[in-house]
């Protein structure tokens, strides 16, 4: 967007504002971010929405199929399905996010540490970063868990542990070309400290890419939170996560399969409207494509 | 080349005595120590476990055991199952054609639907197939694959009985295929979806290039541009994300074993969590990530045979 000759009047440009409008004109982004938003509401709404509490134990009504009073049915306990999906979201997506803040906080440090320091900083960080993507990041993840028995806390950083790298990597070439520029050197002749260089100079110039990766990875971080929970080595029943609602699913799949599919359901949904505002956000903020 | 090959190659030994070092400090850290299946066993007294302490070499200090460890482990050795008393290679031989049965025919599903989904869309853009393809791809990102995989026993083995829930064989490779169906499908989902995106933003980016305009105007048939010219071209990207895809593919693969009790060697690491394996983890973590390292070395090497643009010191 370059200032027009014409006489028409200035219209507001920055870097957010483009992008925003850019985003505004993309339905499947702009759907993926309505829909994780009513998804989050709903969730946070739960105690509102749901007419039964979530660890309720109804004897007269085990296993229901789903009906006008309980949507989703019951479960082998007779706890209603809806109730504890809703419940199950505030685990699910509160871990998936909070991991990814962690992850990515975890690895824009290590990436702007390394492309600003260069050197020895950055050999050590990219081998270790490496190193770590060497690893098949489910099963590391799984062994950790298994050890640890880990609280709902613990899992967002065994979740964030295997999800850093990628913004580590993206941040790093950021700072490599950005370290070199004219701005950066102004600030340092001007006296800048490398911290006061790193966070008000750089950092925000090299924002963009992390937070497309961040929200990417939001997805990725439900879903490995899922499958810890559906092995049995995540969120710990009776607090309701949809992957250990699958869990308890899976072997009665066969006669009451309602039991199954919902929890899934809201995975797929959240993952899949995550992904659409991520690609969005990827396509909106992706200025090279856009100059 | 030559030393640009030699010099990846090497890289890769610091690369696996890290991993190795993560694993190892990792599964010391396993509460109770390597014997902890031991500790609730009551016909197992102290006396023996300090015996047993002894005879692994666990009461030497923490580096020892780890250069001992490797060392060994280099050369072969690699211990014997806590759980089984078994070798762990001859516990692990049996596991790895299952394993690679399984991940061999997802790779190959997924590759088919990859190209003929992203040459499709990338050259009807805009088209109602492409859209189709576009929604049916980003359901394949977005799916956990144990969901997936516990739909496909609900909807095709449970409610139609075309095919067997889980399971391996119960003789014969007829059976085989029939036990192979879904778990393949399940595991391909993801990769899928994946790399019919990257075919299709590669093919898009080729087919703006101003050589295959040319192309075009000296009167070569349409398809001989796509496929010929383009394609060519097009793959390269791709060939880079399958190979570095592999960590993904084998994440997903020990999850579809579970679902699917499917022998592999996924299904023998979840075991051996259960049962704290000791040997049995490292081993299988050692070697898929040794998978890993190497596919990613492959990544590197076709990715200079295939672009000669690309200049390698």
């Amino acid at each position: 967007m370059t200032a027009r000759r014409e006489a028409v009047p200035v219209r507001r440009s920055s870097l957010w504002w483009d992008a925003w409008r850019r985003f505004s004109r993309d339905r499947l982004a702009l759907t993926g971010g309505i829909v994780l938003a009513v998804l989050a509401l709903a969730a946070a709404g739960a105690p509102l929405l749901a007419w039964y509490a979530p660890n309720d134990v109804d004897l007269k009504r085990l296993d229901a199929a789903p009906s006008a009073v309980h949507w989703f049915g019951t479960d082998d306990l007779g706890r209603d399905e809806f109730s504890r999906a809703l419940y199950a979201g505030r685990v699910s997506l509160s871990i998936g996010i909070a991991s990814t803040l962690v992850s990515a906080s975890v690895g824009t440090a290590v990436g702007a540490a390394a492309g600003y320091y260069g050197r020895l900083v950055d050999s050590v960080l990219m081998r270790l970063t490496d190193v770590v993507l060497s690893i098949p990041p489910l099963p590391l993840v799984i062994v950790l868990s298994a050890i640890v028995k880990p609280s709902p806390q613990i899992l967002v950083l065994i979740i964030a542990a295997i999800g850093w790298m990628g913004t580590a990597r993206l941040v790093r070439g950021a700072f490599l070309s950005i370290r070199e520029s004219e701005y950066v050197e102004a600030a340092r002749a001007t006296g800048c400290g490398s911290l006061r260089v790193i966070l008000r100079h750089a950092l925000p110039n090299s924002l963009t890419p992390a937070i497309v990766a961040a929200t990417l990875a939001v997805g990725n971080a439900i879903i490995t939170e899922s499958v810890l929970s559906f092995l049995g080595v995540g969120i710990q029943p009776p607090t309701a996560s949809w992957g250990n609602m699958l869990q308890n699913a899976e072997s009665t799949m066969a006669t009451k399969p309602w039991l199954s599919v919902f929890p899934g359901l809201f995975i797929l949904l959240s993952v899949l409207s995550v992904n659409g505002l991520g690609d969005g956000l990827r396509d909106a903020l992706d200025v090279r494509a856009n100059a | 080349m030559t030393t640009f090959l030699l010099r990846r190659a090497m890289g890769i030994v610091p690369l696996l005595i890290g991993v190795s070092m993560i694993l190892f400090g990792l599964l010391q850290a396993i509460p109770g120590g390597p014997l902890a299946v031991y500790l609730n066993n009551p016909y197992i007294t102290g006396h023996d476990l300090a015996l047993l302490r002894h005879q692994f070499g666990l009461d030497q200090p923490l580096y020892v055991q780890y250069v001992r460890w490797f060392g060994a482990y280099a050369l072969g050795h690699w211990g014997v199952s806590y759980s089984s008393g078994q070798p762990v290679a001859t516990l692990i031989a049996g596991r790895v054609t299952p394993t690679l049965l399984l991940m061999g025919t997802s790779l190959a599903l997924a590759l088919t639907f990859a190209l003929l989904a992203g040459v499709y869309s990338a050259v009807r853009q805009y088209s109602a197939v492409e859209y189709a393809l576009t929604v049916f791809s980003f359901l394949g990102i977005s799916m956990p694959v144990f969901w997936l995989g516990l739909m496909l026993q609900l909807v095709i083995a449970v409610h139609l009985g075309w095919l067997p829930v889980a399971g391996f064989s119960a003789g014969g490779w007829g059976d085989v295929v029939r036990h192979l169906v879904l778990p393949s499908m399940a595991l391909a989902m993801f990769t899928a979806g994946r790399w019919s995106r990257f075919t299709r933003s590669g093919m898009l980016e080729v087919l703006r290039q101003d050589y295959i305009r040319t192309a075009r105007a000296k009167g070569l048939p349409e398809r001989r541009v796509v496929f010929r010219h383009a394609l060519r071209n097009g793959l390269i990207p791709l060939v880079t994300v399958v190979a570095l895809d592999l960590a993904a593919l084998v994440s997903g693969a020990v999850v579809t074993e579970t679902v699917f009790a499917w022998p592999g060697m996924g299904n023998l690491l979840i075991q051996s969590i259960t049962s704290v394996d000791y040997p049995t983890l490292l081993a299988i973590l050692m070697l898929s990530s040794f998978a890993i390292v190497v596919s990613n070395l492959l990544a590197d090497v076709l990715y200079s045979v295939l672009d000669p643009r690309i200049v390698y010191r």
